[in-house]
């Protein structure tokens, strides 16, 4: 080993330190160092990850890393999912391809998630890239299966194509043909939105020829009938996803069916399940045992044969499920499953008042009483209550992810009449690694002064129909220490607030505050006072100049940002800039 | 100062370009009142001259003058207070279930009669406006009557003018010469494309069929929109 001179290493010594570092923000920290690590990171990071598209632009994350394989982008606030983004908002990636494909012709993967993908970018990618492996596209929408077409037949080396819960425009099935016959090399495929039928021939034939496929997730159009010889064709697979789970009872279709799931000794994950009828569930029995992840939340079965499937499954980690399986099928899986790390509960029934299933606050606290693992819930349900609350919260102090959904807006403690201040309370106190939470049921200023006192490594909060005045917002942007995104619709929550804690914003990734009660007036100054932030006015009811500045805004989308304010919004965003001129796009 | 715990992996990796540590170096910028965490009580704004007492470990929800200026201000939105719809009415996006699983549920609820189209609980079409670069969606479930739906557009496209849909407006809809004034001047007129895939002017059919019928809306110049007439003026002859 050669005498340290100085205080250096060798560049090549040092670089090749760097390469076991993958995580960005350790890497953001080795950049920190001096001046020669800055410049030894930056070109050989190999992974850039930007959670807002909008935050820097794609010439500076080339300028400053030019030899990356790896992208990952966010496009749209997350209450998009939930249409409160009108459409033509923005995150479109065209000008991200455009630059990337001038400056990484050895760029591998492309991740996205609620971005705007046109079959032009698709087509820019399947040419641009010669070494292209990866494409991820979750919730994404504007593109087409030509788009996809374009890919299937220019990536020789495609490994992964995952079109989660993507809205594709579906003109045919005819775009798995595209992959050549050559063409082995594909280890992940998810087409479980796409709504048109694929040609089962082509999707046979290259399941058939690929060997190192791990991950298949087929969409609602390919028949029960199929899977059996998919599954034969790929007895590797790890992951499966079906199609719609329902056919007439045939003995012949049954057994095959059981005798190609059992075929696959290295399956850990299913999902699909559509439409699923009782009579074809056992067909899984075989392998249940060995399932760690269960995705049954398109599953139509109820609650007896739920119970049946799960009782069998005791190393599941991972469940995914409808409200069918009510507060017997939960006690039944707090059980069995004692590695579970995370369950969500959807609704089946969104849109009625009255309860269709037996589905309580019972069900959650069972499993958090039974499932010592258990960290990560989505529970949607009509009642809770404090006590509810916290018992969950004593059983599960290593809870990282809570997400409560109570369907009717403004729900008290069902027992008590009660705000349920006491019992979020109770999560955020015991619940010290709590990173992510949403609330939901009748809350006053009470439980965000809670949040604020202890939710501090608290990086996600989803808030609707709470609080009562501006000291609740005020309690969780000054408390909040590791807030990163905040989601806020329909809460009494006002400037003062927002102007007290402006500061705060520029720590955090964004803000999303819709029918709240921001003012006008209050933006344009938050926009003028803070230039390293984009201060975005969502109204559809035309230009916020042409009401009093007292006037609350419609939607408010606030970020940070080293870019400016954007040049791609619609006639109904406009960006509070210094000049406190409104820009129109 | 980032290291901290390692946190699970979300995906959290950011290129932060350092904007330098918060509370430092932050005040280069005039306002620095307002870049300051405490002081609630200190807020410039523009807007109010409020000194709001916080007393945070307050017992009683807050009372004080900016709550209740708080509701005036809110009373000059055009839309009304969520609080205030009747319990049953649908609110958007809520419960947060994504449209993806929605269109799901209600088809497996509707069953096959009904599972061409996402029924039951939402109904998005696409909507188009001849000059405007953006397609925007809307859930027809959301309104119960023509003119609800046309107040909604209106807004969405804010330049669009329909011709008088008042009921006053629809008779004269129907009305053939009125038809063809509206038809003739610049004025947009809605018109939508039904399950049998003809594009037919809206307001043609009564609500609730509209809904079931419509696949896609386009809002088109009324010079445009001549060819649809004829159908549609037959249509309410032979029904009046």
């Amino acid at each position: 080993m050669q005498k340290m001179a100085g205080s250096s290493f060798p560049e090549e010594v040092l670089e090749h330190v760097f390469s076991f570092i993958q995580d960005g923000k350790d890497r953001n920290v080795i950049s920190l160092v001096c001046k020669s690590w800055y410049e030894i990171e930056r070109w050989s990071r190999r992974r850039v990850f930007v959670g807002n598209c909008y935050a820097i632009s794609p010439r500076m994350v080339i300028r400053r890393f030019p030899e990356v394989r790896s992208v990952e982008l966010k496009g749209k606030p997350h209450f998009a999912d939930f249409s409160l983004v009108p459409d033509g908002w923005g995150g479109y990636v065209g000008p991200w391809i455009a630059a990337m494909a001038a400056a990484y012709p050895w760029l591998e993967e492309i991740r996205l998630k609620r971005m705007v993908v046109t079959d032009e970018g698709l087509e820019l990618i399947s040419k641009s890239f010669k070494n292209f492996k990866v494409l991820v596209l979750s919730s994404c929408e504007g593109f087409s299966t030509v788009g996809l077409a374009a890919i299937a037949a220019n990536c020789r080396n495609l490994r992964e194509l995952d079109l989660r819960e993507s809205e594709v425009e579906d003109l045919s099935g005819h775009w798995l043909s595209h992959f050549p016959d050559n063409y082995t090399s594909l280890v992940s495929l998810n087409i479980s939105c796409l709504t048109s039928e694929v040609s089962f021939s082509a999707l046979e034939r290259l399941v058939g020829r690929c060997p190192n496929l791990r991950t298949l997730r087929l969409n609602r159009a390919v028949p029960l009938d199929r899977l059996a010889n998919l599954l034969r064709r790929a007895p590797q697979l790890v992951e499966f996803g079906t199609g719609v789970y329902a056919s007439e009872l045939r003995p012949d279709v049954f057994s095959n069916l059981s005798g190609a799931f059992s075929g696959c000794k290295e399956l850990k994950g299913l999902s699909g399940f559509w439409d699923a009828v009782p009579v074809y569930v056992p067909a899984v029995y075989p392998i249940c045992s060995r399932l760690t992840s269960l995705n049954l939340s398109y599953a139509t079965i109820q609650s007896p044969d739920l119970i049946k499937l799960v009782s069998q499954c005791q190393n599941l980690q991972r469940l995914w499920v409808l409200d069918y399986i009510e507060d017997t099928g939960l006690d039944a899986l707090a059980a069995s499953c004692k590695d579970l790390r995370e369950l969500r509960v959807f609704p089946s029934d969104p849109y009625e008042a009255e309860p269709n299933v037996s589905l309580s606050e019972q069900g959650l606290v069972s499993v958090s009483a039974g499932c010592p693992k258990l960290q990560s819930v989505l529970y949607f349900c009509r009642q809770m209550s404090n006590a509810a609350l916290r018992t969950i919260a004593r059983n599960r102090p290593n809870m990282t992810r809570f997400r409560l959904c109570i369907i009717e807006p403004r729900t008290p403690d069902y027992v008590t009449l009660q705000p349920l201040d006491a019992g979020f309370g109770a999560i955020v106190e015991h619940c010290k690694d709590l990173q992510r939470l949403s609330l939901s049921g009748l809350l006053t200023d009470r439980v965000f002064e809670y949040i604020g006192t202890f939710a501090k490594k608290l990086e996600m909060l989803s808030v609707a129909f709470a609080g009562e005045s501006d000291l609740g917002l005020h309690h969780v942007l000054s408390g909040c220490e590791n807030l990163r995104k905040l989601e806020i619709r329909d809460c009494p929550f006002g400037d003062k607030a927002l102007l007290a804690n402006a500061a705060k914003l520029e720590t955090m990734r964004s803000l999303w505050m819709s029918s709240c009660c921001v003012s006008f007036g209050a933006c344009k100054l938050l926009g003028q006072k803070m230039p390293r932030l984009n201060v975005e006015v969502i109204d559809e009811r035309g230009p916020p100049d042409s009401r009093p500045e007292s006037c609350h805004v419609e939607k408010l989308y606030i970020y940070r940002t080293v870019a400016g304010p954007r040049f791609d919004m619609p006639p109904f965003v406009w960006t509070m800039d210094e000049d406190s001129e409104l820009r129109l796009s | 100062m980032e290291a901290g715990t390692k946190k699970e992996k979300m995906g959290f990796e950011e290129t932060e370009l350092r904007l330098g540590l918060p509370g430092n170096g932050a005040t280069t910028h005039e306002g620095a009142e307002v870049a300051r965490k405490r002081g609630f009580s200190e807020t410039e704004t523009e807007t109010t001259t409020v000194d709001l007492k916080l007393n945070l470990s307050s017992k009683e929800p807050g009372r004080d003058p900016t709550t209740e200026k708080l509701q005036k201000e809110k009373n000059c939105l055009l839309t009304a207070d969520p609080a205030k719809h009747p319990a049953k009415a649908q609110v958007v996006g809520w419960p947060p279930v994504r449209s993806f699983r929605k269109n799901m549920l209600a088809v497996q609820k509707g069953g096959p009669e009904e599972s061409e189209k996402a029924s039951g609980n939402a109904a998005f079409v696409k909507v188009s406006m001849d000059g405007a670069p953006y397609l925007r969606k809307v859930d027809l479930k959301m309104y119960k009557s023509y003119q609800e739906l046309f107040d909604a557009l209106g807004k969405m496209f804010s330049s669009f003018t329909i011709g008088n849909c008042g009921s006053q407006g629809m008779k004269d809809f129907m009305n053939e010469r009125k038809l063809m004034d509206l038809l003739n001047s610049s004025d947009y007129v809605p018109s939508y494309e039904d399950k049998d895939g003809d594009w037919m002017l809206v307001g043609d059919v009564p609500w609730e069929m509209f809904v079931h019928s419509c696949k896609r809306l386009r809002i088109m110049k009324g010079t445009e929109a001549i060819g649809l007439a004829p159908r549609a003026v037959e249509k309410c002859r032979n029904r009046s």
